[in-house]
Parts: C-alpha cells; structure tokens; sequence
C-alpha cells in the first residue's frame, strides 16, 4: 500500500525564509492519520520554523496538502480552520487573561455555540484538573508546567485533527516534562495525530511511531524508535547524514 | 479599593458646586480629554498598537458639529452623529490599508493622518475659515435644553464619561475584548488560534476614532469655538501624557491620567515662571515611582492588603 495513501498531512519540498535567509530547506515529511510523529534535533535545525511554515506564519515555497488537499497559503486562520493547531514554542499564552479566557479564545472559531464550548471546557478539564482549579487565576501566575497545560489545553479546545507541538518539555522539571509527554501519549492513543518537535530525543521517542531528524534546515533522516536505542544511535545517524 | 476611584469621582462631583467656574471648567476639559483617552487606550492598550492620529478623528467629529450647527442650522444630536459616524468611516478607509503596519511604521502612518487634517483645516478656509476658526458654535444641550451653567456642563459631561466608560468595559470583557489583548499579547499566537487579527485592530481603530469624534464634538460645544489648533499635536501628546500617566490597559486609567494632567498645572499655578519645570518634574516623579500608571496604585495596596 502506497505510505502516503492514508496520510492526514503530506508535505513536499517546503522551504521557509526569514528575509534572505532560507532557514528550512526543501523539506519532504508526512503524518497518518493517528499517527505521533517527532521532528527531532539541536538548536536551529529548523523544527519550529518547520511548524511555522506549515501554519502559514514564516513565507516559503513548497506544499504542504492536508485531508488530500492543499492548505491556504500565508493563512495561519486557514489553517485552524481545516483542522491544524499548533502550541508554539515558549507557549503563547495571553498572561494577563484568566486561565477560563485563554481557553475561550482556543475555541474562537466556534462562535457563540455555549453548549459546544461547555463540552470542550469539561473535556480539557478532564485531561488537566489542575486548569479547573486554577480557572479564574491569571494566566501569568501559574507555573511553567501549568502554562505549558493551558497552552496545550487551549490548542484542544479547537477540536483539531492535526496538533503541531512545538518543544512542550522546554523549561520544565524532568517529572513535569514526563506528566505533560504522557498526557499527549494519552491524547495520541484517543485518536488525535500529532506532530512534536521536540529537543529530548529520548522523551519523544518513547511516544512517536516514526521521528524526523533535522539539521541545519533540513530532514536528514527519518527513523523509527527501535532503530534508536542509545544517543550513540542518535548521534550515529546524524553524523551518516550531515 | 475597587470602587475607590468612582468614589473619589462621587465625592468631586459632590463638592463641585464649591469650586469656581474656572476649576469646573477645567474638569469639564478633563471629561472631554477622558473619552478621547479611554478610546485610545482601546487602541493601545487593550490591541496593543500606536496611535499618534487619533486628533484627525477628533477633528473629523469637532469640525463637523461645528459647521453644520453654526453655519447650517442644524440640531446637535444630528451634526454630532454625522461627526462621529463620519470620524468612523474615515478610520475604515484610512485604517484598511494603514494597519498592514506595524510599531513604529504604524505610528509615522498615523502621526502622518493627524497633519494631513490638520492641514485641511487650515487651508480648507471656505468651510473652516482657517486660523480664524469658527465661532458661535451652540453650547451643549440635552433634549431642548441648553446647558449654559459650567457645573451643570461638567454633571453632563461626566455621565457620558460614565457611559463612555462602561462600554469600553464591556467590550473588553468581551469576546472581542479577548481577542484584543490575545493580538496585544502575541499576534502569530492569535493567528494561530483562528483570530482574525486584520479584523480587530481595523475594529479597534474605528472604535478609538469614534470615542475621539465623541470627544471632539464635545469639545466644540463645550468651548463654543473651534480651529485647528484645538485638534493639533498638542491633543496628541496631552493624550499620550493622561494615557501613561492613568495607566495604559487599565479600565480607569484614562479617567485618572485625564484629571492629573488637566488639573496638575493649576496646582503649580503658583510657582509662575517655573509652572513648567513642576509639571515636569511631577511628571517624571510619577513616572518613576508608578510606572504603570497612578492606576496601578490601586492593584499595589490590593495586594498589600491580600500579603
């Protein structure tokens, strides 16, 4: 059967440019629909601006098709509207709005449907009870591991078929980073397709079915968890491919 | 704490049929300068972007009211809608494209708007009589009634603080109020989240333009006289002055920043020739020791209070 056949988001060729600089170049990956795919690597290889591109907030060439057909160019709203969500790096939450606001405007495409939007508070709360607790408090106040929840928690509420994660474990203690992993795992196992890009390899690894490994801008190899035993493996393949 | 401000605001009003007419009418400037700020501070403060031309709409409102009532007869509620429903037309036509731009780009776009009417007010002479300004403009009324006595001037303009006020507030409690601060806070966030963020700062722009119209008309009738002047660069910078001052993004900063900087130069009467140098200083001092405006006082002691 053809790999792609059943693929939820199939990108091809995308490049993405910050002014002069090329900072992603040619770059060729896809996601199954209910699939958690890693986008893996150091420091400026490119992932979030990988995320970025695909959402339409950096410019470039390429295509990305989503569902078997194109996304809008340039079109971060399109985007959301089809189905893709993404938690950027650093979060993005709005700190000086509660906790309860920030999760009202992840279901900004709704509209006024209360009944709807009840349903996805109740479904967010369920997966982190702390956001409950802390619904009225100000977004700003909560901790790093909470934000990082609200962040996530906020990019559920827009019900999306594709979540772009990009480096939830920054800045968190190695148990939160964990708690927050698993959860996604948990969402992953429900159905939701994923694609994380992540810095702790071994973390990502435990959860993702395949992982793309970047460097310098561009995907140097994809690989599946049981090639990657060790970060001598890790370390082995980017070495081969840079 | 909270309702310490609107008490405050009570107790002025409350003992304003004390002070002479010229204190009143400084607080009746100050009412007028508190809506212009209270919609600037819906473009700045809660949207997160900058301004420097909300005078092109207060002119807009102020030149309107001013010639259809002095020179065409017409009653103050029609020419005051016509200001200020034009003010928000030309904040959509101006705003559609000039909102593409961000900071600073944004900010010599719209300083840009402010002297381009400014001009047209002065050299638009057939209509405005240029320098010379046109007088005769009819004083506030309200129904049929002609509110001649400065303290009842200022009971009437401070109800529409109110209400100015009170529609800010709920429009940022809102939804869209929502929106606003999510642009204000992270514009590639909101995008993210499906906000239409070409649709809130354009919605934003028309809103501070409206309350600038508002705030423009008022002044005309208020004054009985306008010219350019009235809407030149000065009202820019008292306006940024009572926004920093009050505390921009606060709900009652605009209000507080509006009454110091309107009152601070009468209490340095006094000083004379160093009347400037004062203010100054004053200035700078609360600036220093409240950064985030006079409003963040009442968030300082709340949370002393809570410690």
């Amino acid at each position: 059967m053809n790999a792609m056949a059943d693929a939820l988001i199939e990108i091809k060729g995308l490049t993405a440019r910050y002014g002069q600089v090329e900072a992603l170049h040619a770059t060729d990956l896809h996601v199954r629909r209910g699939e958690l795919v890693a986008v893996l690597g150091p420091n400026g290889a490119g992932k979030s601006t990988l995320l970025r591109r695909v959402m339409g907030l950096v410019q470039g060439a390429g295509s990305v098709h989503f569902e078997g057909t194109p996304l809008p160019v340039n079109d971060p709203r399109g985007c959301t509207k089809r189905g893709i969500v993404m938690v950027p790096e650093g979060r993005g939450i709005f700190g000086p709005m509660t906790v309860l606001d920030n999760l009202d405007l992840g279901a900004y495409l709704i509209g006024h449907d209360r009944a709807e939007l009840k349903r996805r508070l109740e479904q967010v709360f369920e997966l982190f009870p702390r956001l409950k607790e802390r619904q009225t408090q100000q977004a700003g106040s909560l901790s790093g591991g909470e934000q990082q929840m609200l962040a996530i928690g906020r990019g559920l509420m827009a019900a999306p078929k594709l979540l772009l994660l990009d480096e939830p474990s920054l800045g968190l203690a190695p148990r939160l980073a964990d708690e927050i992993l698993t959860t996604l795992g948990h969402l992953n196992r429900s159905g939701l397709s994923v694609l994380l890009v992540e810095q702790k390899a071994p973390m990502a690894l435990k959860l993702a079915s395949r992982a793309y490994l970047m460097a310098v801008g561009q995907v140097v190899a994809e690989v599946t968890p049981d090639q990657i035993g060790s970060a001598n493996d890790l370390a082995r393949y980017y070495l081969a491919s840079t | 704490m909270r309702y310490l401000p609107a008490a405050l605001g009570l107790v002025i009003l409350a003992l304003s049929p004390m002070f002479g007419d010229y204190l009143v009418t400084v607080l009746g400037f100050a009412a007028i300068y508190a809506i212009f700020v209270i919609g600037l501070n819906f473009f700045m403060g809660y949207a997160g972007q900058v301004s420097f031309g909300q005078n092109a709409f207060a002119a807009i409102g102020g030149y309107t009211s001013a010639i259809l009532t002095a020179n065409y007869d017409w009653g103050l509620l029609p020419a005051f809608a016509v200001g200020v429903v034009g003010a928000g037309m030309a904040a959509f036509v101006v705003g559609y494209p000039a909102l593409r731009l961000r900071g600073h780009y944004l900010a010599m776009a719209t300083l840009a708007l402010g002297l381009i009417v400014y001009e047209i007010a002065v050299e638009w002479d057939s209509m405005t009589q240029g320098y010379m300004g046109i007088s005769g403009i009819p004083p506030l009324a309200l129904g049929g009634w002609e509110i001649l006595d400065p303290h009842w001037q200022l009971y009437f303009l401070s109800a529409i603080v109110v209400l100015a006020l009170f529609a800010a507030n709920r429009l940022k409690k809102s939804r869209f109020g929502n929106a606003l601060l999510a642009i204000s806070g992270s514009e590639s966030a909101a995008q993210a989240l499906g906000v239409d963020i070409a649709y809130y700062k354009l919605a934003a722009f028309v809103i501070a333009a409206i309350y600038a119209a508002v705030a423009g008309s008022l002044m005309v009738h208020f004054v009985g006289f306008v010219s350019p002047e009235v809407f030149g660069l000065n009202m820019v910078i008292a306006g940024f002055m009572m926004l920093y001052v009050g505390g921009i993004g606060s709900t009652l900063g605009p209000i507080l920043g509006a009454c110091i900087i309107s009152l601070l130069p009468e209490i340095f009467r006094g000083f004379k020739d160093y009347q400037d140098l004062a203010f100054g200083a004053a200035l700078i001092l609360i600036l220093i020791f409240a950064p985030k405006g006079v409003a963040s006082f009442g968030r300082f002691f709340a949370r002393g209070r809570r410690n």
